[in-house]
């Protein structure tokens, strides 16, 4: 082929996909201001956190409030949506605070960030983020919130992962900034390891009890953990994300159903016995459940045919029952009031 | 040659590198410009997913850290092996664009599949898929630019390659951010963009790379390269020599000089902590705000850009060897200053410089330096066992130092790489070091002759080289 053959087809080459790419743009920016037919209505609103017997979670259905944080009566979850202005990746609050983890555009990587909101939704503080959000908790008396950030080197090719977690003391704003600085009991031993990672924080009542999962030695302990005495201790193996029932007996939480398979099933262990049983949801669950009651779990499970969406379900916590569809197009469940 | 063919005493004793004075340097091989088109393009396009995957996988789909971590872990490997299998293939059917752009086209498949995944199974397979395309072509791309270059301008080419390729690096992410900003959630967009970005990629492969095909030999390295001597003249009879043979590429390792820059590659690589735990222990030791955490591999990538071309032109004027092993010695700095410097304000940019520094003297240099030991006709073969080893050994260092920060903590783990370091780049100074093809010149077909194909020639002579095609 000669040269200027080849600048010919280049030529071409460079306008049918660029008008491809610019196409493609296109629709996902027009996308904000078209609901998807059949989708669930959802109307701007004013959202207050400590409103009882609602139901908050981020809306995920497409139109002009996706990612925007939304109510909506707990006995009614089918009902209109009412929809914030505020948008956030991970949403948790309780007692009229609330953690909004927000990940956004800058100029040259993610700008992370971790805001704690009041039941206004007014921004009392922010805090950077070393990376990717992941994971977000408030205390039942809304006095503590803890995050979890993925923090990766931006490379393909790096045998590493590592977590960062957080505890923030919104009262006097101390911030516990990782985790991994608290000291670890593991079976009765100071556990002194570098690779620890921690997730997934859930608290007690009494603003001081925690659990999470820490990970070593490519093992998923759940821990029980005290701010005040910046220490943890291992309860059990193979637990990853617990979240603690309102009336602090049990926890729900992913067990890994095989060793270096990535499956996991949603379980509930009494914390009294450390016995626990599988749930009825019968797929892979890959998130830090929310109890709705004493009763009754939430959690996200990715939509049938869209990829960047999850559905929330329910299933009770007893391992009877069938999942039952909460809410399309959400995630991030929190039972408010 | 080594890593220092040049300053090495010409076997006849008739000239050494400094009477020939520096090299006057002609224009990169427009194919070097054209791969390092390919790859800059290429690259934007796996940086924009990179950049903005852990995000759609996390928030978008749900996945805990350690569903995280298990992909991560699929990264690794993969691309190792299949290098080694790419450029063998490549060697094999005698066309390495064929099969690098198999590899490219393989990865652009992937893009948009991405789409369609929405667990971790499927995505594990298709990110595998879309490594393994890039381990396939890493080796005949490189074979490619070594080919289409004369041995005295090598690390030049692989460095202006290299710069290219990084440059292509930096702007990846930059797209994906503006398309993010542009869109709703636009992960569809940046992936489908992403994936016409890579279309556009294998396109000017095709038009503007021209196949390696090795029915002549390469203008380079040893093959047809010294045109007196006895192997060469046998080739232009021969209308195609015989086809490469599994053995044959085995029988590269019986080649002392290439078998030693392998054994090199995989010590060093054994001790170059990877840049993840860079980044992290540079937090640690500075307390960098957790804003900045995520522009500290830009910071390499920037110094690696603006010296990879300077690095590799200064290693074609005062040999490989030197500029390979001082780029180590800057690692070894950096290591130094993150254990003991105290903490100057100054301090994260100047590791992060040295960390820059330490690539632009070694990525582009090594496969030089390869190149210059292996015969044209398993070019993509020698690279690849080089790039598959040192890949391999680089893993291996990943394991073995995130078990010495678990058993040791941060400092200590970290002393122990620079130890590690510091007595393998003296082990590779050694082996490496350019008196040792004097008794190694009647050596290097130690297995009978495979064919009749021309040899490795142990210095050649930069003037009897053809001009680039």
């Amino acid at each position: 082929m000669s040269k200027s053959r080849r600048l010919l087809v280049l030529a071409v080459a460079v306008l049918l996909l660029g008008g491809l790419a610019a196409a493609l743009v296109l629709r996902a920016a027009g996308r904000d201001d078209k609901p998807s037919a059949g989708g669930p209505t959802v109307a701007a609103g004013t959202v207050t956190l400590d409103r009882p017997g609602s139901l908050a979670f981020l809306n995920g259905g497409q139109g002009p409030h996706r990612g925007a944080l939304a109510s909506v009566p707990a006995d009614a979850p089918e009902s209109g949506r009412t929809a914030s202005e505020l948008n956030c990746q991970r949403f948790h609050a309780a007692a009229g605070t609330g953690v909004c983890l927000r990940s956004t555009p800058g100029a040259l990587a993610q700008d992370n960030k971790a805001l704690i909101v009041d039941s206004e939704l007014r921004t009392l503080r922010s805090f950077p983020l070393a990376g990717t959000p992941s994971r977000a908790r408030v205390s039942p008396s809304g006095r503590f919130a803890a995050w979890t950030v993925f923090v990766s080197g931006e490379s393909y090719g790096a045998a590493f992962f590592s977590t960062r977690t957080a505890i923030v003391d919104t009262r006097t704003w101390k911030l516990e900034a990782n985790l991994e600085e608290f000291a670890i009991d593991m079976d009765g031993r100071d556990h002194r390891a570098q690779d620890v990672n921690f997730w997934g924080v859930t608290f007690s009542k009494d603003d001081d009890t925690f659990y999470a999962t820490v990970s070593t030695g490519g093992e998923t302990h759940l821990v029980k953990g005290s701010i005040s005495g910046r220490s943890v201790k291992t309860l059990a193996e193979n637990v990853e994300c617990p979240s603690l029932s309102p009336d602090e007996t049990r926890i729900a939480y992913k067990k890994r159903v095989r060793a270096g398979a990535s499956l996991w099933r949603e379980h509930v262990m009494d914390l009294g016995t450390l016995r626990d049983h599988a749930l009825a949801e019968k797929r892979s669950v890959d998130d830090q459940a929310a109890w709705l009651d004493d009763r009754t779990l939430a959690y996200g499970l990715p939509t049938d045919g869209a990829a960047d969406s999850t559905d929330l379900w329910t299933v009770p916590a007893d391992g009877s029952g069938t999942p039952r569809l909460l809410a399309p197009g959400a995630s991030s469940p929190a039972r408010l009031g | 040659m080594y890593l220092a063919d040049r300053s090495a005493p010409a076997p006849g004793g008739a000239k050494t590198a400094a009477d020939r004075g520096p090299v006057r340097a002609p224009a990169v091989a427009s194919t070097v410009l054209a791969l390092g088109t390919v790859s800059m393009i290429t690259d934007i396009s796996s940086e924009m997913v990179t950049a903005v995957l852990p995000l759609y996988l996390i928030a978008g789909l749900g996945l805990s850290p350690l569903g995280f971590g298990a992909l991560d872990g699929v990264y690794n490997g993969v691309s190792a092996l299949v290098q080694l299998t790419g450029g063998h293939l490549a060697d094999r059917v005698r066309n390495h664009k064929l099969i690098a752009g198999i590899g490219y086209g393989l990865s652009a498949l992937c893009k948009p599949l991405l789409l369609f995944a929405h667990s971790l199974g499927p995505i594990s397979v298709i990110l595998t898929l879309e490594r393994t395309g890039k381990g396939l072509r890493t080796a005949p791309r490189d074979a490619l630019i070594s080919l289409s270059t004369p041995p005295e301008l090598q690390g030049r080419a692989f460095g202006v390659h290299r710069a290219m390729d990084t440059t292509g690096a930096l702007l990846g992410p930059l797209a994906a951010f503006l398309i993010l900003s542009l869109t709703v959630d636009g992960y569809d967009a940046v992936f489908g963009v992403s994936a016409c970005v890579a279309v556009l990629g294998v396109v000017v492969l095709m038009l503007f790379v021209p196949s390696g095909a090795d029915t002549r030999p390469g203008p380079s390295g040893g093959a047809g390269a010294a045109a007196g001597t006895a192997g060469s003249a046998a080739v232009p009879g021969a209308d195609r020599p015989a086809p490469v043979r599994l053995r044959d590429a085995l029988g590269l390792l019986r080649l002392p000089r290439l078998r030693n820059l392998a054994v090199c590659a995989v010590l060093l690589g054994l001790t170059t902590v990877s840049d993840a735990f860079v980044y992290l222990l540079l937090q640690r030791r500075t307390g960098i705000g957790d804003q900045w955490f995520p522009l500290l591999p830009l910071g390499t990538a920037a110094v690696f850009l603006l010296l990879a071309v300077p690095a590799g032109a200064l290693a074609d004027r005062i040999g490989r060897r030197t500029v390979f092993l001082t780029g180590h010695a800057l690692l070894l700095t950096g290591y130094g200053l993150l254990l003991w410097a105290p903490a100057w304000p100054a301090l994260p940019f100047l590791v992060l410089a040295l960390h820059g520094m330490f690539y632009a003297a070694t990525d582009g240099v090594l496969p030089a330096a390869v190149a210059a030991t292996v015969p044209g006709e398993l070019r993509a073969t020698g690279m690849a066992l080089v790039g598959t080893g040192q890949a391999l050994a680089r893993f291996g260092c990943s394991l073995a130092f995130g078990a010495a920060w678990t058993l040791w903590g941060t400092g200590p783990a970290l002393a122990a790489a620079a130890a590690g370091l510091l007595c393998c780049a003296a082990v590779a100074g050694f082996v490496l070091r350019p008196s040792a093809p004097r008794d190694t010149r009647p050596d290097p077909n130690p297995k009978p002759d495979p064919k009749p194909g021309p040899h490795p020639d142990p210095k050649p002579d930069p003037k009897s080289v053809r001009p680039p095609r």
